[in-house]
């Protein structure tokens, strides 16, 4: 996504104010993208590896400069000046013209990836993707893709934007090591070790693309058959991937959700998230606080997780087959193992954590249980035809519908018009467990510094995720909320340093008293009563 | 039904209004002259700056007054009728109560100076103060120079909201340093110093003289008091404290001090009618606390208080330890306690700044008997529970020193700076003890 929204003023002063380090930061983007752009229509380039490195320095560089000459002068403190007056981070012109480029750049990446110039068939690449080569064959081996393309230039935007965002936070260390901790994880796992593991593949071996951070569902092909087939005919080293896999849904995340919340995920480790923190930044603002909308996200993205589990769950029943004798794991096995650990899931929350859940969450879980549930029946008692779908077609409309257009165009397209996070709140199913977890069964909160609220809502305006942060905050309430993403802003943004993102003992975490401090302790003890 | 009618939506008016609901299903109205909805005041200065919209600033959605059946009424109460329990609106308007709560707010004080009533003089307070901001100060070419003239809480907001438009700002502080009939010395010069790392022409001891108009009856510059300098300017922004905002009560019968006067259940001295927040002034004192708080937070308090009284459990109005806090700049600030800026003849200072000038410290406590006093914390955030606590057990100071940690709030990864702290206050004790021998 990278490569639209470049350098339109989205730091420090009105944007009329644009000073000559931003002016030359942004005449570097703009080249950068122009190379780009050039190449795009097959402009003949001679030496392509120079181009390339000219491209992506000059994108990176501008941004970067454009950062130093925004901060180079500023003291620590917080740098929202002019956010809501600035046309790119206010849904203005820019706002829309940025919105719409990076849709139709997404459209094209996902569904027309030979305007690109991607070689079909075997041709050579052309175009961007051509230009693309030289760093895809230094580090795989392989001609570049359409992904190589989008990976590079992702990576690139992460690091850029990253430096951005820590220079914007000076000051404060949480926000700077956490950025500097999904600038790492882009860079090593996402981008550089898959690209280089891909060297290990020769005519018998060969391992799926396997970013370690990307997990099921995040990751939807996780578990599809080729991908499984590749690992376990890797032999060793492909079934250690695979058990770090699974692993690390299980296990580890649990782990990690208890102690530290969902943040250690999607604020310091995920490339979604990564983006959206860096990249995003500018429109973190724009994230619809409503109730309505709070309403809308808890069901959609549920939804998607429940999507998510049937499709998995139908496309790992096709490739497993009936007969005990050959394979363990047969699809009745598969099948009823799914169902006993969702069941026996849902009867461990309802149990420890009924009272936790409001009306509309009770109904919904009972819903989706007994949708499940009742499609693996029917799949048991008519036989092959799986969900009603057939698994293939469920899988593809899956890929389509969430893994491109709600997480690709919708998600990163619209940033300027919805905000970073829309595909985080909406629709990632990996949030949607995540967040589960860090509501019923973590030590994660933001605690809120007795009666000191001014209720000013600096937090609730600068929350990516939509929280109303300042409801709780001038109640004195802890915030516990499932969307949650840790990201501290709120904390950084408080006039008055109220919030604190913590990770403490779960009693008394989630408390709804009022216990402004300051009132006399009779007065709190009736307000307490109701 | 028991009508319920409140002067005000403010914190205060608000806070007793949400109470009320809680508690009964009386009829409830707010009446307002500033806006329709209820706003954070304390965020208006984000609005200038582009932080936030308007919208933002609502701590409550639009639906929220209907769903919980609050009446809203925008009008301006010219005059209390007590006697027929009712209030005239400035429109011809009459509305019957059954009790009365009056949260009116405050306004910015004027001290007489000549001209201070031109255009493009204002205060910052009201939803028409930020409007009026965004007619005489929208940028750096209609309003070439700002002066403020007041040396508090909103003159330094005033301050930094303009300097995001780039205008330049003198500030004119009567005080020798910024703030310094509140805060100690020590701070009150790292603030000054603050205030001058962001281009601010802060003059110190200088007082406003007169306001000088051009030929339309707009402001054209200032004169000071002590130099006879004149500074030409666009906008001059008074923000010398506020008092009450009771002129239309005049006629009513209430008794009127600079406040509404109240006893200790907000009570004033008509019956049915009860005054909370900034425009209320306490009969008896209360601790150390001044008879008029125009804060945030006792407005909220105050707010609680009268909402169980109205709903027949009489309540007195106890505030419990003192606290504020507010921004400077870059630089929070909180207070817990009392740090008194001249020192009272029992009390005694230990100061501790960090060596970048933008963190300090400030901790009274009993000359004699050590107790611990209060706190005054820049640039560190300090748990609002944990000094509550401390004051309520009172502690002394080693012990509030030697658990200073326990009080920490600033956001994780975070430098600490305890052991820094503990480290000087105990040198200059050993020194003193010293000296003692």
């Amino acid at each position: 996504m990278s490569t639209i929204e470049k350098n339109m003023s989205l730091t420090g002063d009105v944007p009329k104010n644009i000073n000559a380090l931003q002016k030359i930061g942004t005449a570097f983007g703009m080249l950068g993208l122009f190379i780009i752009v050039l190449a795009g229509f097959n402009v003949s380039m001679p030496h392509k590896e120079v181009w390339l490195t000219i491209a992506l320095t000059a994108l990176g560089g501008g941004i970067v400069l454009f950062a130093h000459g925004s901060y180079k002068n500023k003291l620590a403190g917080i740098k929202n000046d002019g956010v809501w007056f600035k046309s790119i981070s206010s849904r203005g012109y820019l706002a829309w013209i940025a919105g719409i480029a990076l849709t139709g750049f997404y459209i094209v990446l996902y569904f027309f990836a030979e305007l690109l110039g991607l070689g079909i068939d075997g041709a050579a690449n052309t175009g961007v993707i051509a230009l693309f080569d030289p760093l895809s064959r230094v580090l795989s081996g392989n001609a570049a893709s359409q992904w190589f393309v989008y990976g590079t230039l992702y990576t690139v935007a992460i690091l850029a934007f990253g430096v951005k965002f820590i220079r914007k936070y000076k000051g404060n260390r949480y926000e700077q090591l956490r950025t500097l901790s999904v600038m790492f994880f882009q860079t090593a796992f996402a981008f550089i070790i898959p690209e280089l593991m891909a060297r290990l593949n020769s005519d018998d071996f060969s391992l799926p693309y396997n970013d370690l951070k990307n997990m099921w569902p995040l990751n939807y092909y996780a578990f599809d058959q080729w991908r499984i087939d590749q690992f376990i005919n890797a032999e060793t080293i492909g079934l250690v991937f695979l058990l770090f896999g699974i692993l690390s849904i299980f296990v580890v995340s649990p782990i990690l959700t208890y102690k530290y919340g969902k943040r250690w995920y999607c604020s310091w480790v995920c490339g979604c998230g990564g983006l959206a923190e860096t990249a995003g930044d500018s429109f973190r603002q724009l994230s619809d606080k409503s109730m309505s909308a709070w309403k809308i996200e808890r069901w959609v993205v549920h939804s998607v997780l429940v999507f998510s589990v049937v499709t998995t769950t139908a496309v790992i029943a096709t490739y497993l087959g009936y007969d005990a004798t050959k394979y363990w794991l047969t699809k009745d096995v598969f099948l009823i193992g799914v169902a006993v650990f969702l069941g026996v899931l849902f009867a461990v929350i309802w149990y420890f954590k009924k009272e936790e859940l409001a009306k509309d969450a009770r109904y919904g879980a009972i819903g989706y249980l007994v949708i499940i549930l009742g499609l693996i029946a029917t799949h048991y008692f008519s036989g092959n035809e799986l969900f009603l779908f057939e698994a293939g077609k469920l899988r593809s409309f899956y890929g389509f519908l969430i893994g491109s257009v709600f997480s690709g165009v919708i998600g990163t397209g619209f940033y300027p018009i919805f905000g970073s996070r829309v595909w985080c709140r909406m629709g990632c199913p990996m949030a949607a467990i995540l967040g589960m977890q860090q509501r019923l069964f973590s030590k994660f909160r933001i605690t809120t510094n007795g009666g000191q609220c001014i209720s000013c809502g600096n937090c609730s305006t600068y929350c990516e995720m939509g929280i109303d942060v300042r409801a709780y905050a001038q109640k004195g309430e802890n915030i516990v909320r499932s969307s949650c993403v840790g990201c501290g802003v709120c904390s950084a943004v408080c006039p008055r340093g109220v919030l604190k993102l913590e990770n403490a003992s779960m009693n008394g975490r989630i408390d709804s008293n009022q216990i402004l401090l300051g009132n006399d302790v009779d007065l709190m003890d009736l307000v307490n009563k109701k | 039904m028991e009508h319920i009618v409140i002067i005000g939506n403010g914190i205060s008016g608000v806070t007793a209004a949400r109470h009320i609901r809680k508690l009964s299903d009386k009829k409830i109205t707010i009446i307002s002259s500033e806006t329709e909805h209820f706003f954070s005041r304390t965020a208006l200065m984000y609005v200038y700056m582009g932080h936030m919209k308007y919208e933002h600033t609502k701590p409550y959605e639009d639906y929220f007054w209907k769903k919980n059946r609050i009446e809203l009424k925008q009008g301006f109460v010219k005059t209390v009728v007590p006697n027929q329990k009712e209030l005239h609106f400035s429109d011809g308007d009459k509305m019957h109560y059954d009790k009365l709560i009056i949260a009116a707010g405050s306004k910015p004080n004027k001290f007489g100076w000549p001209g201070q009533d031109l255009q493009g003089v204002q205060g910052l307070y009201s939803k028409q103060d930020l409007d009026s901001l965004e007619i005489f100060a929208p940028s750096n070419k209609v309003c070439r120079r700002a002066v403020i003239v007041g040396g508090g809480l909103i003159g330094i907001e005033l301050a930094e909201m303009l300097c995001t438009r780039n205008i330049p700002v003198t500030f004119l502080v009567r005080e020798e340093h910024f703030w310094n009939g509140v805060l100690p010395e020590g701070e009150s010069k790292m603030l000054s110093r603050h205030i001058k790392n962001h281009h601010i022409d802060l003059r110190l001891g200088a007082n406003l003289k007169e306001i000088l108009s051009d030929e339309n009856g707009k402001v054209r510059a200032v004169v000071i008091q002590e130099t006879g300098e004149e500074i030409a300017c666009d906008l001059v922004g008074l923000t010398a404290g506020v008092s009450p905002n009771i002129d239309f009560l005049k006629e009513s019968g209430i008794d009127l001090g600079r406040g509404i006067k109240v006893n200790r259940f907000l009570e004033t001295s008509v019956d049915a009618i009860y005054a909370i927040g900034d425009c209320a002034e306490q009969l008896e004192p209360i601790g150390n606390r001044r008879p008029i708080e125009a804060v945030w937070y006792t407005g909220r308090m105050m707010g609680e208080t009268v909402a169980q009284t109205i709903c027949e459990n009489r309540l007195e109005y106890k505030p419990g330890h003192w606290f504020n806090s507010a921004k400077f700049f870059d630089i929070e600030y909180q207070t817990y306690g009392w740090v008194f800026a001249n020192k009272k003849e029992y009390e005694e200072h230990f100061h501790w700044k960090h060596d970048d000038d933008t963190k300090c410290i400030t901790v009274a406590f009993h000359k004699e008997s050590q107790l611990f006093l209060g706190i005054n914390t820049f640039g560190l955030r300090m748990k609002h529970e944990v000094f509550d606590r401390w004051l309520s057990e009172k502690r002394d100071i080693n012990y509030v020193m030697g658990n200073l940690s326990e009080a920490n709030f600033d956001p994780e990864f975070y430098k600490r700076f305890e052991g820094q702290v503990l480290r000087a206050f105990t040198n200059k004790i050993s020194l003193e003890y010293k000296k003692q021998q």
